[in-house]
């Protein structure tokens, strides 16, 4: 039996978790918000993470109902994500690791979002589709390692509808995906948008500078509505996440297809890749936004995975990375 | 044409029968409509795509690479109609084939065809053919006779003319990437096919040289959030 605690801030979400052998006992998230037409910055959101992750913290341990003596191990994310918001994170894991006298367990943060999606799901071996803020991979698991099959070459799906959102000077409240993905609701003519994929991978920044450039000025004349250009993003860039996803599938031959990641909330991208894996006799399995956007026990389970394996890490590795791949991970809980 | 079509192979792009086409054995690769896809988006992809893919087979026919015949383009049915390559099959399952046996013999073969390989997509690439989607299964190794084979190319729906070193270098990453995710057994195998691709012309160091440029980008991407 293994409780643990998790600790994330790779980004401008803040989470505490604690877990009991796959049982959720708190999922506590603060997310730091930013005016419309702007995004976060690392300073800004180091600092809110600063300010808030003691009261989230006892919050964390208050709901599940458990005193630090029996936490039996202490997780953080040790990257990839924004420097300054890592670090602040992972200092008060460290302090806490200390504190409790409890092993210290850095984990990957893009594998956290796999593991919890797994577990929430139930699927076993699934392709899984990682769409987020700062990521876009399409993943399967082989030989000890959760391998990259296509991701994009520029920037990432979840980057492109906040800067999409961010000219449209949409609300960042809750988020600025979801704004767009409720406005697209209401859109009906399509504008075309160049469609970029190459072979398994994607790319987005040509649709970016393509609004950017155009976006005011079908605005202006009334030629589009702010709903349609939500509209015809959100086709555009969904179809060729789905489209690639379908490539990895039948080239992997997998019947299971997972999406993790905040964009993987998006309903639309959920129901557009429902009807194509329905097509090809696989089984789809999306989680809400609970598990979907970062969170701290996503990071607890991972690391308690890690922990249950043998893995063991030296005080002096317990540092934080911005950059870290998914496949560099050796994968020790899994067949 | 017969109307005992054979439902061959479901890929990602489309549906793949196998017919006859006035005696001849044939391939008829019909992209259905992909329901989860806007229509007029649906609508221009499909087009755009079978067209493309009939202008690289005959460019590539043009430059002597091994390439299916194209019997027919049908707009309106949304197919094509392709030569059927007999007694072939894909070097995907080659290599799983041979790894599991693991020995000299097989690792030589493997090795011959790795040589091959960067002949033809050299050849492909100096001739200003993107694939756009090159894939251990997108590659065909048709047996002649007992000891000659040759390598065949398909599924050109994404592939385009240009001749910028950019787009020919993502067409190798992209075939580096299928090969390591999929067969990460042998890794040597995409190396022998690289010495063997920088031989083939002069620009082909030019292009490498922007290949690892094209790798370093997906490997030290700063991944956030």
């Amino acid at each position: 039996m293994v409780i643990s605690i998790g600790f994330e801030g790779s980004a401008n979400k803040l989470g505490v978790g604690i877990i009991k052998d796959g049982h959720v006992l708190s999922n506590c998230r603060k997310t730091y918000i930013t005016p419309p037409g702007e995004g976060f910055l690392p300073r800004e959101t180091a600092r809110h993470h600063q300010n808030n992750i003691v009261k989230l913290l006892e919050e964390a341990l208050i709901q599940a109902n458990i005193k630090s003596s029996e936490i039996d191990v202490v997780c953080y994310t040790k990257g990839p994500g924004m420097g300054g918001p890592l670090v602040s994170v992972a200092l008060v894991a460290r302090t806490v690791a200390q504190l409790w006298n409890k092993p210290l367990i850095p984990v990957n943060h893009c594998i956290g979002h796999i593991e919890m999606g797994r577990l929430i799901t139930g699927s076993i071996n699934p392709t899984v589709l990682y769409v987020s803020g700062g990521n876009t991979q399409i993943i399967a698991y082989s030989n000890k390692r959760y391998r990259i099959f296509g991701e994009t070459i520029d920037i990432a799906v979840g980057n492109c509808l906040d800067r999409f959102a961010r000219i449209l000077k949409l609300s960042n409240d809750p988020s600025p995906g979801y704004n767009i993905e409720q406005l697209a609701k209401c859109g009906k003519k399509f504008l075309p948008l160049p469609y970029v994929v190459k072979g398994m991978d994607v790319s987005f920044s040509g649709i970016l500078t393509f609004i950017e450039e155009k976006g005011h000025k079908y605005l202006k004349s009334g030629e589009y509505t702010e709903a349609d250009l939500c509209f015809s993003l959100q086709e555009t860039i969904f179809a060729m996440l789905v489209e690639t996803t379908e490539r990895a599938i039948a080239h992997c031959g997998s019947n299971e297809v997972l999406i993790v990641g905040g964009v993987g909330c998006n309903k639309r991208l959920q129901n557009m890749m429902d009807i194509m894996c329905s097509e090809r006799q696989a089984v789809l399995y999306a989680t809400d936004e609970r598990f979907c956007i970062d969170n701290g026990v996503m990071i607890a389970y991972t690391g308690a995975l890690m922990y249950s394996s043998g893995f063991k890490c030296k005080w002096e590795d317990t540092f934080c990375t911005q950059r870290f791949r998914t496949d560099d991970v050796e994968v020790t809980w899994r067949e | 044409m017969s109307n005992t079509n054979i439902l061959y192979k479901q890929g990602a792009e489309g549906r793949i029968f196998k017919i006859n086409y006035f005696g001849k054995p044939a391939i008829s690769k019909e992209r259905f409509k992909k329901k989860y896809r806007n229509e007029e988006l649906d609508k221009r992809l499909t087009k755009e795509r079978i067209r493309a893919e009939a202008k690289s087979i005959l460019r590539c026919k043009n430059a002597g690479i091994c390439v299916p015949a194209v019997y027919l383009v049908d707009f309106e049915g949304r197919r094509i109609i392709l030569e059927y390559i007999d007694n072939s099959e894909t070097i995907s399952d080659l290599i799983d084939k041979l790894t599991t046996k693991n020995c000299d013999e097989s690792n030589e073969k493997l090795k011959e065809i790795s040589i091959k390989m960067g002949d033809v997509i050299g050849k492909m690439h100096y001739n200003n053919i993107i694939h756009g989607d090159l894939t251990t299964s997108n590659i065909l190794i048709k047996y002649e006779s007992d000891s000659t084979w040759n390598l065949y190319l398909i599924d050109f729906g994404l592939s385009y003319i240009k001749s910028s070193d950019e787009d020919k270098a993502v067409d190798l990453y992209v075939l580096e990437r299928a090969l390591t995710s999929k067969h990460s057994n042998v890794n040597w195998f995409f190396d022998e096919f690289l010495i063997s691709y920088r031989q083939y012309g002069e620009n082909n160091e030019r292009i490498f040289k922007k290949f690892n440029e094209v790798r370093a980008r997906g490997r030290k991407r700063t991944t956030i959030g």
